[in-house]
């Protein structure tokens, strides 16, 4: 491994090594303040490992890995969602289980899986990444072991994650079957030298469909996610929305690119259909939810549908809009959940609509926050999440893709109805003598991280050009 | 950098209010109104100022936005846009002083969405491009949500979703025109660029033009309201408390006539007119279909909403007929609906102010108690009737004469509409303020603040009955739509 290799991979070895230590010291001293600051510091000190890998990009570490602008980007944002969620998780956790330091280990191990996932270029790596996450993901959704829904939760995400890898590796096999490779270039030479798309081939990729799509929880393979995100503990129900499907997104979209998928109609047809098909449930299930974690899993699976047609869309916008996408829904859903965080109380989760009713009225500043991060869910201006909308109808105008823009405009509207539900719950002014039973816990540290996620919202939503710059840039390389 | 101040003013006063609503009500309802009553100022400088040029664009502001995509903040003021910003400033000031004590509940709030739903209305009479108009048109919804489903009447949420759902249904098509345009002229020209004054010449193919007028044109006629998308209105008008409903029937339904007459026309010239034929009939159908349900109604809110109908009707007639006087006939109906119409919602708010119900059957012969209230409806019954003398007259005059050698047959029938309109005028009329009266309600006349209001609406709507002449001067050089 040469010096290159190593700053290149900074990064990822430096959250490898604070796992290791991050296990030693629970191991000699039990103390959850020092567990989560060193945590903290394991985070930002990845985050500051990006910055030299810049200057060798792109690197490619053969054969799995790849440090290109777009892994590199990816990193950071998946860096910093995971700081985020850290920040928001001291006080969740402070209040409720007795051990609470191995829930940080667990966190920087998935983290790490969802990095590899970004970087890899490979068969091995992309499995290696992913069972890194999904084995982490076992853990921490079961975390808080006292509460029934967290063990449900826990192993009902067991069975599936582990009959998706199933698929994952038969279809994997299949396709190498064929080809003879399984680094994401050589598969891509072969079928094209090939000219055609064998059967077999046709059938790998669709059982690998089956283990992608489950990680993004696209329909049909969603059933676990409303169930998933309400039993979870919350900060991990946010990194499941945000870090496992963005990894998952990233590495999709490179394979794509990389054998390129646009070739197959086939292909293009299944991905077209699963994404319709995603906008459509998740926006209708979504519409009689009483319950905000489910309503928040129902989003997201409509929101995966949405960042599909941007990835169907064909044209180098679509890849750009998909990574704008991205970045506005990991602040969006992190935001929202933040906001059911601090909303918490030790005794219970802020999760029925009738927490929030009259919230505005009580905690101004959390339904404010709610109310950003529900209108940038339903794409409207001053929000992040409307540029990204915009970005994304733009690029399937742009690549003609009528039919999908269309079922889009439908579904926002849909969609738009149960955010709205959602906001006139929080105006709404509630009965004299009704009281509400969740005695929120509003810390501080929770409180600035929400600001700090509402100020980029609205940043990315009135000046998005800095953003877009990036992202073009480190789009071109991909095309 | 003057049409910005006016945005800015807005917007400043938005956040001011709520921050002041805080601690005192007067200051918030003040800081509203002084900032109005200033853009106000402005425009009416402006106008002074500028009657005589010629010329078509007085003033222009451009600097980039989103350079990455041609989105630039541009905006930029002809006679109409003048017109509609000063009816703007002019309802939203009388819309903050018909709220001073009707409303005492979460007063700082009402103030910033308020100011802020003028301030998109303001946005999309400005605005030059493409993707901010977008902008503005969806910034106006939320604010009006929460007027119609915080401070609304009984049935405030359900009118307030329908409404947020009907438009943005129409707003999202209207996007996929906006960006199907912006593509369309890229492929042909290779400049991408969301600039109107760019976006006025692209070439291209007669299919295509017409699949893109559609989509502007729909989210254009559910806002008018043209009839089969004019469901949401009546819920919305009636349920909306009274300064929403003059905000909702003065202005917001402007936008949609502003948008037919700057957007779907110049744009579209071709499609527009292949389209017109159905266009008017909808328009004629409006005018007929909502006066006769307007005549069938027994809530007053209601009753006037369906007007509303009606007279944008012949918004739509007049601007699908192609020529200069049916136009400025539609500008012209425009103010007046905005003013009449914004007058009956005031009193209807100021009656169930005083006797608590809206049903015209526990109303009548209120004239003996409330002779000013009286006599002030009638004026603005028998302007939305179209009396002359009054500006409704030289509005729907305007707009049947220039839609005559357009299509004989539509004008004729809207001609009954006018009929029609007396009819449901002076059944209003005669249920509220004449006839027995066999319920002592104990209630006092307008008093001082709401006689300045209706005095200022009295005075509007003669001087545009009997001098037009500014309104039309002003709007001359507008006049480009004919083909």
């Amino acid at each position: 491994m040469s010096f290159v290799d190593f700053l290149s991979l900074g990064p990822l070895i430096t959250l490898c090594a604070a796992s290791v230590i991050a296990m030693l010291l629970v191991a000699i001293w039990r103390n959850h303040r020092i567990v989560y600051s060193f945590a903290i510091i394991a985070f930002l000190m990845s985050m500051t490992a990006v910055i030299p890998a810049i200057i060798y990009i792109p690197h490619p570490v053969p054969p799995l890995l790849v440090i290109d602008e777009f892994s590199l980007f990816n990193t950071g944002l998946i860096l910093t969602a995971g700081l985020i969620i850290l920040l928001l998780s001291f006080n969740y956790f402070e209040e409720r289980e007795e051990r609470k330091e191995e829930y940080y280990l667990l966190l920087i191990l998935a983290t790490i899986g969802a990095l590899v996932l970004v970087v890899s270029r490979h068969f091995m790596s992309l499995f290696l990444g992913l069972e890194i996450l999904s084995i982490s993901l076992y853990g921490l959704i079961a975390y808080l072991r006292a509460r029934a829904r967290s063990d449900e939760a826990g192993i009902k995400y067991l069975m599936l994650a582990a009959l998706s890898s199933a698929f994952l590796l038969f279809g994997m096999a299949l396709v190498y079957a064929f080809t003879g490779h399984m680094d994401f270039p050589g598969i891509g030479a072969a079928l094209r030298q090939a000219g055609y798309l064998p059967v077999s081939v046709m059938a790998g990729f669709g059982m690998m469909l089956i283990g992608v799509g489950f990680k993004l929880g696209v329909v049909p393979f969603h059933m676990w996610a409303p169930d998933v995100y309400e039993g979870a503990p919350l900060p991990v129900a946010a990194f499941i929305a945000t870090i496992s499907k963005g990894a998952m997104l990233v590495l999709l979209i490179r394979f794509y690119q990389d054998i390129q998928g646009n070739n197959y109609p086939m292909l293009w047809w299944m991905v077209a259909i699963i994404a319709v098909a995603s906008m459509f449930a998740g926006n209708w299930l979504a519409l009689t939810q009483q319950n905000i974690k489910r309503i928040l899993a129902y989003s997201s699976i409509a929101h995966m549908g949405y960042i599909l047609v941007a990835f169907l869309s064909g044209v180098q916008t679509g890849l750009e809009a998909l990574a704008f996408y991205l970045v506005a829904y990991f602040i969006t859903s992190i935001g929202a959940f933040g906001v059911v965080i601090v909303m918490s109380s030790s005794l219970q989760d802020a999760e029925t609509m009738a927490d929030y009713k009259g919230l505005f009225w009580r905690y101004p500043w959390v339904a404010t926050v709610f109310t950003a991060m529900l209108l940038s869910l339903a794409g409207i201006p001053l929000t992040a999440g409307f540029i990204g909308k915009f970005y994304v109808v733009m690029a399937g105008v742009n690549g003609h893709q009528w039919f999908l823009l269309f079922m889009l405009a439908i579904n926002s509207v849909i969609g738009l109805y149960y955010y709205i539900r959602l906001v006139a719950t929080m105006f709404a002014v509630p009965a004299p003598g009704q009281q509400t039973t969740v005695v929120p816990a509003l810390p501080i540290a929770g409180n600035i991280t929400l600001g700090i996620l509402t100020v980029l919202l609205i940043g990315l939503g009135v000046y998005p050009t800095a953003m877009m710059q990036l992202i073009q840039q480190m789009m071109r390389i991909l095309s | 950098m003057i049409l910005l101040v006016l945005l800015i003013v807005l917007f400043a006063a938005a956040l001011l209010s709520w921050i002041a609503g805080a601690k005192s009500h007067a200051a918030c309802r003040w800081i509203a109104l002084c900032s109005l009553l200033f853009n106000l100022g402005i425009v009416i400088r402006i106008w002074l100022a500028h009657t005589a040029i010629s010329g078509r664009w007085w003033y222009q502001y451009k600097i980039d936005w989103v350079p990455h995509f041609g989105i630039s903040l541009h905006l930029a003021m002809d006679g109409l846009s003048l017109l509609m910003l000063a009816l703007t400033f002019f309802l939203g000031a009388l819309a903050v002083l018909i709220s001073w004590k009707e409303l005492q509940t979460r007063v700082g709030f009402f103030h910033f969405n308020l100011l802020f739903v003028l301030c998109g209305i303001t946005g999309v009479f400005l605005t030059m491009d493409l993707f901010l108009f977008y902008f503005f048109w969806e910034m106006m919804l939320i604010p009006m949500y929460f007027l119609i489903g915080i401070w609304g009447h009984e049935h405030r949420e359900y009118a307030a979703n329908k409404f947020f759902l009907f438009t943005q249904a129409g707003g999202l098509l209207m996007l996929l025109a906006i960006l199907g345009l912006y593509f369309v002229h890229a492929a042909n020209t290779n400049v991408y660029t969301f600039n109107y004054f760019e976006l006025l010449n692209t070439p291209m193919e007669g299919t295509t033009a017409r699949w893109l007028m559609l989509g502007f044109l729909v989210a254009f006629l559910v806002k008018l309201p043209a009839v089969p998308f004019h469901t949401w209105l009546p819920d919305a008008h009636t349920e909306a408390p009274t300064a929403g409903s003059v905000v909702l029937a003065g202005l917001l339904l402007k936008t949609g006539a502003y948008g037919i007459l700057r957007f779907v026309l110049p744009l579209f010239p071709a499609a527009a007119a292949e389209i017109a034929p159905l266009a008017m009939l909808l328009g004629v159908a409006g005018i007929l279909y909502g006066g006769m349900l307007a005549f069938a109604q027994t809530d007053l809110k209601r009753l006037i909403a369906y007007t509303s109908v009606s007279h944008m009707g012949f918004v739509l007639l007049g601007a699908f007929a192609f020529n200069e006087i049916a136009y400025q006939g539609v500008v012209m109906q425009m103010i007046t609906h905005g003013i009449s119409t914004g007058a009956l919602f005031i009193i209807a708010g100021a009656l169930y102010e005083r006797i608590h119900t809206r049903n015209l059957w526990q109303m009548g012969g209120l004239w003996l108690r409330m002779p000013l209230m009286g006599s002030a409806a009638l004026i603005f019954v028998m302007a939305s009737l179209g009396l002359p003398g009054l500006g409704n007259f030289i509005a729907e005059f305007l707009i049947l004469l220039g839609s005559w050698p357009a299509s004989h047959l539509f004008t004729i029938l809207a001609t009954i509409g006018l009929v029609i309109a007396t009819a449901y005028s002076l059944r209003l009329m005669q249920k509220v303020f004449l006839g027995p009266c066999d319920r002592q309600y104990a209630m006092r006349d307008l008093n001082g603040r709401e006689l300045v209001i209706i005095i200022s609406l009295v005075i509007v709507i003669c001087w545009l009955g009997f001098h037009p002449q500014p309104v039309l001067n002003t709007t001359q050089n507008t006049a480009y739509v004919i083909r």
